[in-house]
């Protein structure tokens, strides 16, 4: 059964602005994991070809094609984890 | 120092000086350290440029001042601070002086005895060394009357059970022993001191004629963008390689990813000096730095995809 774990090496709070989370995907699995979010989230806009914006369950953010992604809104730790599961599992 | 030097020596009433400037390390900790013994911290300002104002930080010392703690180069801006004027004004009061060299000592030649610092502190991992290793130097006649930071092995000279008294007498060892209790970052003194080595063959005039040309060349390309901002003063004679900027419409967070994406990292965010963006009035900043091991043609790539950043 595969977890957000197996896709993510990393998550961490911005400093400045609007506070944000930056997540980076594993780098043998960002692929996947971009594969997957563009399936379920809404494409917004798509800056250079390199950011691609969405919006999922009411959550703006911006996913890199280098595998980094920053969501802005976020209340909490689980309330990251909860959306990264909704998108990837 | 604070947790060393400060919880021994200052109490209610003393005055801790610092600068907007400073990076949160040398912040933090004397406003951890007043929580509990309840002194006073001022903090001299910066002008919009980031420039040191020396007039206020100069106007703050008064006979309760202790210590005055001062960024030798801003981690932000890479102004360098006349960090021996300021000693000189806090000796004439009775003050000593900390210097964080953090951002100087890799990139700078920096004689602790012209500038008559009293303390000096700098990090291994700026200057090509290991991180969780940095220095202190402090002139003896004030390392031999600080107590010790932490207690254990090597930091004694002797440890003597007196029977019948239930207790140990205890004699320190001479400084810098008596600051390094137990087993020492081995590996992480010997690479530093490698570091070291290596920078001394290239030789610090070198390093920091390099880092100018490269800041030079880097702002005048840069200039050539019309939505970044530079920030920090326009003097580049007193700076040195760090490039603070913001992107109009764009956070510093995707600044940074979308160079991220071309293999070229900077920074974003507050850098670890909040204050000092206060006083620049930013919600972040992007920050591009150099070191000797960068080339113009890196600075030629990074400016290609900064002109990419400006038509997103």
């Amino acid at each position: 059964m595969p977890t957000v774990e197996d896709y993510v090496a990393r998550i961490e709070e911005t400093c400045g602005e609007e506070k944000g989370v930056i997540v980076t995907f594993k780098y043998d699995k960002k692929d996947d994991a971009i594969a997957k979010i563009r399936k379920k989230a809404q494409l917004k806009n798509s800056l250079s070809g390199i950011i691609f914006e969405f919006a999922f369950r009411g959550i703006s953010f911006r996913l890199f094609s280098s595998g980094k992604a920053i969501f802005k809104g976020i209340k909490s730790k689980e309330a990251m984890h909860d959306i990264l599961a909704a998108l990837l599992l | 120092m604070a947790y060393s030097w400060g919880l021994r020596n200052l109490k209610n009433g003393d005055e801790v000086l610092v600068s907007l400037m400073e990076h949160h390390s040398n912040i933090v900790p004397w406003e951890l350290i007043s929580k509990i013994n309840g002194f006073t911290i001022k903090y001299a300002k910066v002008n919009n440029d980031g420039t040191l104002n020396y007039e206020d930080f100069e106007s703050k010392f008064s006979s309760k001042t202790k210590i005055a703690c001062l960024s030798h180069v801003s981690n932000v801006s890479s102004v360098v601070n006349d960090v021996k004027r300021i000693a000189k004004v806090a000796h004439e009061h009775g003050a000593l002086m900390l210097v964080d060299g953090a951002q100087s000592v890799p990139h700078m030649r920096v004689d602790v005895r012209d500038l008559n610092m009293d303390f000096l502190a700098f990090s291994g991992h700026k200057m090509l060394g290991p991180t969780g290793i940095g220095v202190l130097y402090g002139k003896k006649e004030h390392l031999e009357k600080m107590e010790p930071f932490q207690g254990g092995g090597e930091m004694i000279r002797d440890v003597s059970f007196r029977q019948g008294r239930e207790q140990c007498d205890i004699t320190w060892n001479d400084p810098p022993w008596k600051f390094e209790a137990g087993t020492p970052d081995i590996c992480g003194g010997i690479a530093l001191m490698e570091a070291v080595k290596y920078l001394e063959r290239i030789g610090m005039a070198e390093v920091l004629k390099h880092e100018k040309s490269l800041t030079e060349y880097a702002v005048k390309r840069m200039q050539e963008c019309s939505k970044v901002t530079l920030h920090g003063p326009s003097d580049l004679s007193t700076r040195c390689g760090i490039i603070p900027f913001t992107v109009e419409g764009m956070s510093s967070h995707d600044v940074a990813l979308f160079f991220d994406t071309y293999g070229i990292m900077i920074r974003s965010g507050f850098h670890c000096a909040q204050p000092l963006h206060q006083v620049f009035k930013l919600q972040s900043s992007a920050r591009t730095s150099f070191y000797i091991y960068n080339t113009r043609e890196e600075i030629d790539r990074f400016i290609e995809v900064l002109k990419e950043i400006e038509q997103v």
